[in-house]
């Protein structure tokens, strides 16, 4: 087995509409372990699809996907959700915190699933803020955050657990370009440490900091 | 999923909006108070009836003996029957169908113009009759052992039977004629308050009740402390006619059990069906709500799932979340019910009566309602397919 973070061979996944709907064509991509790829595309080209097909939200029509060594789409329901939490760390657009519970709650979320120990949970937490740089603002609400808090707040709750691939979905979408600055300055240290990224983007700014492109459109992928 | 970290997500859930969760609870607040109210008042309510019913007639055991064979109870009988643990008073009576119709009078003068002779019951008895039916001397006194042994011809009316023979006063020792025979009144008999028909008869001593055929004693009245008539029901034949116990008759009181039992089923029927309606109502609402709640955290789903979290966890969260509420609104309830039915019970003057199963299985049916109610929400929430959820 190769040491592959993402595998994905010959996915397709095809909504059964009138007409089908063919979100992605016959799709091969690898992201190895440490990889920063991002994956551009206008929208309706399959982004969504694709990004929904890797984090195990969504199951390919056909074609194999392994990720970190397994191969996911024989798997039942429930051993995909454990997987997902396992393996996988979701920074979305819009962050996704729940407003009622301070920053340090939010962080402890991630592993309230999945049979993590609940002793050293908040030290883990404590840990996560500090390496996004948010270790001053633990007690806050996310109401009282700046877009760019929230977000680093958002990737602080993902890097728990430790992930073998952290999936951003537009994660400068809704910050000003100075927070985006930030973000990708710190997505930049992520994978110095070693973490594998995958960011879903139509902003050419972020995509210029990854490694690696990948154009996704009309379903078809192709390397730049 | 630890159960303490599904505590917590689910307590978080209830007071994120703690407004919208105390309006949510009102439903079960008000259904669960008026079932707390509604039994508990109605027991409380019915001990004091019970109460009432002691003091007379929960304590008052009538024997009736038949005529024959004669001499099934000696007139002494009730001297025994105090010995008894339990029997505060006892009485003997003679009294049969010739003496329940004699001709009165208080004079011998015979008016033709008017009807002078009135129909009056004479009744035979011994000195403790005045005790046993709970009544006072109005005027001069009671038979004593004396005037039975001597045989006197003395008589005391009833309250009644006096006004009707026009005795008012005992100045002059009036006298009362009974078949021609002269008895003196020595005392009115009044405020009976058992055995009232008393008030209309004429009292002689036993040893005199023989000029009317009054020779066997017909009935004896026992008083006893409270609790005690189910016992001495079934020991007093035993000590009037240690031979034949079996031929006399026993009127003993209804059992208070019985009596407490019948007033709750009249009371209750309508307001336990108010309190279901409420609580109903109370469950549609807490579904309602529970529901909104669903379709606002739509995205809150989707994240829980991303992060691991699968479809019966989410299940779980909703479902705690909901009984939580009906646990609340139990609580609440319960107290609220308490507090109304002390309060009646002060208002009344009455004791308050609690049973403890009511007060802590009330907050139970709030859980019960609530949990009933989150079902179809959770089941909703739990179908919820992340990719949906996250859009």
């Amino acid at each position: 087995m190769s040491t592959d973070v993402i595998h994905l061979d010959d996915v397709s996944r095809v909504f059964p509409t009138e007409p089908p709907v063919y979100a992605l064509r016959e799709i091969h991509l690898r992201v190895g372990r440490g990889d920063y790829v991002a994956i551009v595309g206008p929208s309706g080209s399959g982004k969504s699809t694709l990004l929904n097909t890797l984090g195990l939200l969504d199951r390919p029509t056909s074609g194999s996907y392994i990720l970190n060594g397994v191969e996911t789409t024989t798997l039942r329901d429930g051993a995909r959700t454990r997987l997902r939490g396992r393996e996988i760390g979701f920074v979305y657009q819009s962050f996704h915190l729940l407003p009622h519970r301070s920053v340090a709650e939010n962080v402890m979320l991630a592993e309230v699933y999945g049979g993590h120990p609940r002793g050293g949970r908040r030290r883990r937490a404590l840990d996560a803020l500090e390496r996004v740089g948010m270790g001053h603002r633990v007690e806050f609400v996310p109401g009282r955050l700046s877009g760019g808090e929230r977000q680093r707040v958002a990737i602080a709750r993902a890097l728990m657990g430790s992930p073998a691939l952290l999936l951003c979905d537009e994660p400068t979408g809704n910050l000003d370009s100075g927070n985006t600055e930030a973000v990708l300055d710190l997505f930049d240290d992520l994978r110095d440490q070693g973490l594998t990224l995958v960011v879903i983007t139509h902003e050419d700014t972020v995509s210029a900091r990854a490694d690696r492109r990948v154009r996704i459109h009309d379903g078809v992928l192709t390397e730049e | 999923m630890d159960i303490r970290d599904l505590w917590i997500e689910a307590l978080a859930g209830m007071l994120a909006r703690p407004m919208r969760s105390a309006l949510t609870t009102l439903g079960t607040v008000l259904g669960i108070t008026t079932l707390v109210v509604t039994l508990g008042v109605a027991a409380t309510a019915g001990n004091q009836i019970v109460g009432r019913f002691d003091e007379l007639i929960a304590t008052a055991i009538t024997v009736e003996v038949p005529d024959k064979p004669a001499g099934l109870v000696a007139w002494d009988a009730p001297a025994a029957l105090t010995r008894l643990r339990g029997v505060t008073s006892a009485a003997a009576l003679a009294q049969n169908d010739k003496s329940s119709n004699l001709i009165v009078t208080a004079n011998t003068l015979v008016d033709p113009t008017r009807v002078t002779g009135k129909s009056l019951v004479v009744v035979g008895s011994g000195p403790e009759l005045p005790r046993a039916t709970h009544g006072r001397m109005t005027r001069g006194r009671f038979f004593d052992r004396g005037h039975v042994e001597r045989h006197d011809r003395v008589a005391v009316l009833g309250d009644q039977a006096a006004k009707i023979l026009g005795v008012t006063g005992l100045e002059s020792s009036p006298a009362i004629f009974i078949g021609g025979r002269a008895y003196t009144v020595i005392g009115i008999l009044g405020d009976l308050r058992r055995e009232r028909v008393l008030s209309t008869a004429v009292i002689v001593p036993s040893t005199i009740g023989a000029d009317f055929g009054l020779k066997n004693v017909t009935r004896v009245l026992v008083n006893t402390t409270l609790g005690a008539a189910g016992l001495i029901a079934t020991q007093a034949p035993v000590a009037l006619s240690p031979n034949r116990p079996g031929v006399l008759r026993v009127v003993a009181p209804p059992s208070p059990q019985h009596a407490r039992d019948g007033v709750q089923d009249d009371v209750n029927g309508l307001f336990l069906v108010l309190g279901l309606v409420s609580l109903v109502v109370g469950a549609v609402g807490i579904a309602n709500v529970t529901l909104v709640t669903v379709m606002e955290r739509v995205a809150e789903i989707g994240l829980r799932r991303s992060l691991g979290a699968a479809r019966r966890h989410i299940a779980a969260q909703f479902l705690l979340e909901s009984t939580l509420t009906g646990l609340t609104g139990g609580v609440i309830g319960a107290c609220l019910g308490l507090v109304v039915v002390v309060a009646v019970s002060a208002a009344r003057q009455w004791t308050p009566v609690l049973d403890v199963r009511l007060a802590l299985a009330a907050p139970l049916a709030g859980a019960l309602v609530g949990l009933l109610a989150g079902l179809y929400p959770a089941l909703r929430a739990a179908r919820m397919e992340p990719v949906d959820a996250l859009r």
